[in-house]
């Protein structure tokens, strides 16, 4: 009734009208969203940052699982439906990406989801996938110490990354100081556990170690470069091995450009900078600098210029860069649409009974495999920033690695191995020959 | 000692290039076949070839190598011809020096790794030794100290009776100190000098330096090394205590700069602001949108992006500041957790806001030249954009003082602050007085922003991380106090910056917030509590 509106309007501000105008307000838009559950099409979750810290890494693999569900869908859709991409932002929220993923799955009724970066973030949504039971392809470099039943790991395991880049700086740089720089979490923490033990295997000493760790989002490291260039004058080679995430490695590479630290005295080598993060950033003083990754932007293979040509017309970006989780999430998808041929069925325990053993063309001209831990044959590529953003390979290994989900390094993990073909086991003991150790 | 044959060896063709250079005329053949080799885009024959340069005597290997070092060096694999670009943009032809029109498109850059640019610049060094520019000449003398090549001891010795320039004497005699330490057949008297010499200079590559040669030394030689190192050591220490002083007051002034607009805001109208972080957000982004603008339609004043910026961001961030103190805080007056939950809100609605412009991942805000590299004054290093900052944020403070001091605004704005009743009561018309205050206090986060986008990342969530920072600084040093807030900042920043080396940036951080709970135990109000009867509290 309009009068008696515009009179409640005019009249002073009544609590309760407003309380009840705006809940019924509220309520009338949610129904409008409520979501439609839809047989025709086959449901894909994307569960990638959007927002946050961790955005500048992970909107670019949001767009490639739209890019590869495109793709799929120009070829016909996959038995005989058309696939959709049902995208959700957890906003570099770690408990926010359980939520989401269980609202992928059990309102969106999705059946597989392509998602996360950080390790927390994984960590927090094991459980949802366990118990609902639905696919994780995980397409980040990480710290292994798990291989659960649910996720396949397309990204680099410490085996296919960590190791050989301090195999590359201690052969090929002579390095003899370490710095191992990392942001304060689980995935920094634990790889430099299993780099301290590697190192001091090979001879290292504890005094020419230096461990170190940053909040997300850091700012200030002024103190932090200036350390690390009174550590690396004491006469010996030193190197600085950075698992910093996320945007603090954009004040942190300008840090080390102000404070004239070169890649010819102190090398740097990232394991969380690729291309995209390197976007936004003057690279000249950085020239040098160094990254491990499985793919880089530059290396010339058919495959490889096929897939950043369709990227760059599909993302009407001609100077778009392409990056090694890319590449992950690019053999993980095509992955998953063969074991999918091959079950005839998205039913999450046929397809995850049918990826093991799944080979697929990597873009590096290599083909990946899913072995029976649930992780892939990767190459390891050790590249130098070159001054336009872009990766100069300066080595790489003769072939392809297997990913190890359980260090050698670590006393406790070195009898583990993964096996989910013939011992349904994600942490069977070699030397007991049980089933259960650290971790699922 | 296999070590020590092989720099003999290495260090021979820098010898032999002095003395051709000196002496011998330019050969042809083997300095085309070592040009040649660029062309093979191998890593090891490409340092072949800067070693064999080095060694030619040709007057153009200096300008092969530099282009070399710079990314100027162009090889096409086919054709095997080697090109320079030089700085201005001609092109000559790098075997015969002959100018040229165009470079063939499918020649690329000549690439180079870590190994070869030690080689590169070791080269560079030997070459530029008879510089007429004496900072090139500094700078061979360093690259010689670093990697003390006995077989340059006559270079450096003929160096030194020639030099005039009194920086470049000092660099080249301990680039001779240097080298005599690692002689083997130097008298231990030498080896005496050649450590003081070492002890003077007095940084981090002294000690390095020394730490290197303490190896197979006379006793005598070991001994002065080792109290040298612990000498220098000790300063180095003092000078440490400089340095992590110098951070903590660049810090403090991040803080100040963040902080000193909710001051105002907070302590005139006690209006806690959780949108506060946003305005630094927009001032921010407005720097970005400014350089954007200057980019595309003035380039050549890039450099001077920012001082554009500055009265932009302070306009926008005021204009906004007092839309929302007009639109929403102004019906909350008296209520500060409506207050609170309302400028949360906004926050967010800003937030997303720019998330919606500009999309949701960092953009890029360009440092202008003057505010790149660094400069050493004794042993600690201060970068420039810091040292920028610090003036910035203490020229901010000035005219905010000045502004409360000396103009009519400022006056009521100190008299609704101290008494809002009677200031009402004398005539002074408190809601304009609050709109207008709010507008400082915003365009002074906007201020901030456009310096804060030089050191940290310009994204939606930039306001995030300064808001509990700014609450922090303005409760510790007092509320409604602009000298508390000063204070309150660099107290802040500087025990940060001494806690940090001893207990990393996490538990620092945490320390100096357990601190200041402690602190606020006791004193309540804050450093410096504004005082008087009917102080709203």
């Amino acid at each position: 009734m309009p009068t008696q509106l515009t009179h409640d309007l005019a009249a002073p501000l009544n609590r309760r009208r407003w309380l009840v105008a705006t809940a019924g307000l509220i309520l009338g838009l949610s129904g409008f969203t409520a979501a439609r559950a839809d047989d025709d099409t086959i449901k894909v979750g994307v569960l990638h940052s959007l927002s946050g810290t961790m955005a500048i890494s992970e909107t670019t693999l949001k767009d490639t699982v739209l890019f590869m569900i495109d793709e799929q869908n120009k070829k016909g859709g996959l038995l005989g439906k058309k696939l959709e991409a049902v995208v959700v932002d957890p906003a570099s929220n770690w408990p926010l990406f359980a939520e989401k993923a269980r609202e992928l799955i059990t309102k969106d009724k999705v059946s597989v989801v392509f998602g996360c970066w950080t390790s927390v973030s994984r960590k927090s949504v094991l459980p949802v996938f366990k118990e609902l039971n639905n696919i994780l392809f995980y397409p980040v470099q990480y710290e292994g110490e798990e291989s659960e039943r649910n996720v396949f790991y397309t990204g680099a395991a410490p085996n296919q990354q960590a190791i050989p880049a301090v195999d590359y700086l201690m052969k090929e740089e002579k390095v003899k100081r370490w710095v191992l720089a990392g942001t304060d979490y689980v995935y920094p923490r634990t790889t430099n556990k299993i780099l301290e033990a590697y190192l001091k295997s090979k001879g290292v000493k504890d005094d020419d170690i230096m461990i170190n760790y940053t909040p997300f989002g850091h700012s200030d490291w002024q103190t932090i470069v200036a350390d690390i260039k009174k550590f690396g004058s004491a006469g010996k080679k030193t190197a600085v091995v950075s698992t910093i995430n996320g945007d603090a490695n954009v004040p942190f590479y300008k840090e080390l450009g102000n404070q004239g630290v070169k890649a010819t005295d102190i090398p740097v080598v990232a394991f969380s900078v690729g291309e995209e993060e390197l976007a936004g950033l003057d690279t000249k003083p950085l020239l040098g600098h160094l990254a491990a990754w499985n793919y880089f932007e530059s290396i010339k293979t058919p495959a490889n210029e096929k897939f950043i040509k369709e990227w760059q017309a599909y993302t009407k970006n001609p100077k778009r860069t392409t990056n090694d989780p890319m590449e992950a999430t690019y053999i993980g998808f095509n992955m998953w649409v063969k074991a999918v041929e091959k079950a005839k069925s998205v039913d999450p325990d046929k397809v995850i009974d049918a990826l093991p053993g799944t080979k697929t063309p990597n873009l590096t001209g290599g083909i990946a495999e899913v072995l029976p831990n649930h992780h892939i044959t990767k190459p390891v590529f050790i590249g130098e920033i070159k001054g336009n953003g872009q990766f100069d390979v300066v080595w790489k290994t003769p072939g392809l690695v297997a990913g190890d989900a359980w260090s050698k390094e670590l006393p406790d993990s070195r009898d583990l191995i993964g096996d989910w073909v013939n011992k349904k086991c994600g942490n069977y003991n070699t030397k007991t020959n049980r089933c259960g150790g650290q971790g699922s | 000692m296999p070590a020590i044959a092989f720099k003999r060896f290495r260090a021979l063709p820098f010898a032999l290039l002095l003395l051709l250079t000196m002496v011998l005329p330019v050969f042809a053949g083997p300095f085309e076949d070592a040009v040649g080799k660029f062309a093979n885009d191998d890593y090891s024959d490409t340092g072949d070839a800067v070693a064999a340069l080095a060694t030619s005597g040709n007057p153009l290997a200096y300008t092969i190598i530099r282009a070399l070092q710079d990314g100027r060096l162009m090889a096409d694999t086919d054709s095997k011809k080697v090109y320079v670009t030089q700085p201005d943009g001609k092109i000559i032809d790098a075997a015969t020096g002959a100018p040229l029109t165009s470079i063939p498109d499918s020649a690329a850059a000549v690439r180079v790794n870590n190994k070869l640019r030690r080689g590169v610049e070791a080269a560079l060094g030997a070459l530029t030794l008879q510089s007429p520019d004496p900072d090139k000449r500094i700078q061979a003398a360093q690259s010689v100290f670093k990697n003390h090549e006995e077989s340059l001891l006559p270079a450096i010795d003929a160096a030194l009776q020639k030099e005039k320039n009194k920086d470049a004497k000092q660099a080249f005699s301990e680039a001779r100190a240097a080298i005599v330490l690692f002689k083997d057949d130097a008298t231990d008297a030498e080896k005496l000098d050649a450590v003081a010499t070492v002890r003077a200079r007095g940084d981090q590559e002294a000690v390095a330096m020394l730490t290197d040669s303490g190896a197979d030394q006379p006793p005598a030689v070991a001994h002065a090394a080792a109290s040298a190192i612990a000498a220098i050591q000790s300063r180095l220490a003092m000078w440490s205590w400089v340095q992590n002083a110098w951070y903590g007051l660049s810090l403090g002034s991040v803080l100040l700069l963040a902080a000193i607009g909710l001051a105002i805001t907070f302590g005139v109208m006690g209006v806690i602001n959780m949108a506060h972080g946003e305005m630094v957000m927009i001032g921010a982004y407005v720097t970005f949108v400014v350089q954007q603008t200057i980019r595309g339609s003035y380039p050549a004043l890039s450099d001077y992006a920012l001082l554009v910026a500055v009265p932009a961001a302070f306009i926008v961030a005021g204009a906004i500041g007092v839309l929302i103190e007009r639109t929403i805080i102004r019906f909350l007056y008296g209520r500060p957790l409506e207050t609170l939950l309302a400028t949360w809100g906004l926050s967010l609605v800003l937030q997303q806001a720019v998330r919606s412009m500009f999309g949701p991942t960092n953009q890029e805000v360009a440092n202008p030249s003057w505010m790149s590299g660094a400069f050493a004054i004794g042993q600690i290093t201060i970068t420039y954009n810091r040292l920028w900052i610090l003036c910035f944020t203490l020229a901010v403070f000035a005219i905010l003082l000045a502004m409360l001091r000396y103009t009519s605004l400022g006056l009521e704005m100190r008299a609704v602050t101290q008494n809002r009743r009677m200031a009402a009561s004398m005539g002074i018309a408190t809601s304009r007085v609050d709109a207008l205050t709010f507008g400082l206090g915003s365009g002074i986060a906007g201020i901030a922003g456009v310096a804060l986008s030089q050191i940290d990342n310009v994204s939606p969530n930039l306001g995030q991380s300064y808001i509990i920072d700014s609450f922090m600084v303005v409760v510790f040093g007092g509320v409604g106090n602009l000298w508390g807030t000063l204070v309150g900042a660099f107290t802040l920043g500087i025990a940060n910056k001494f806690l940090e080396p001893v207990a990393g940036a996490v538990l620092g951080k945490i320390a100096i917030l357990v601190l200041i709970i402690l602190f606020i135990q006791k004193r309540p109000r804050g450093l410096f509590a504004l005082k008087g009867r009917a102080v709203e509290a």
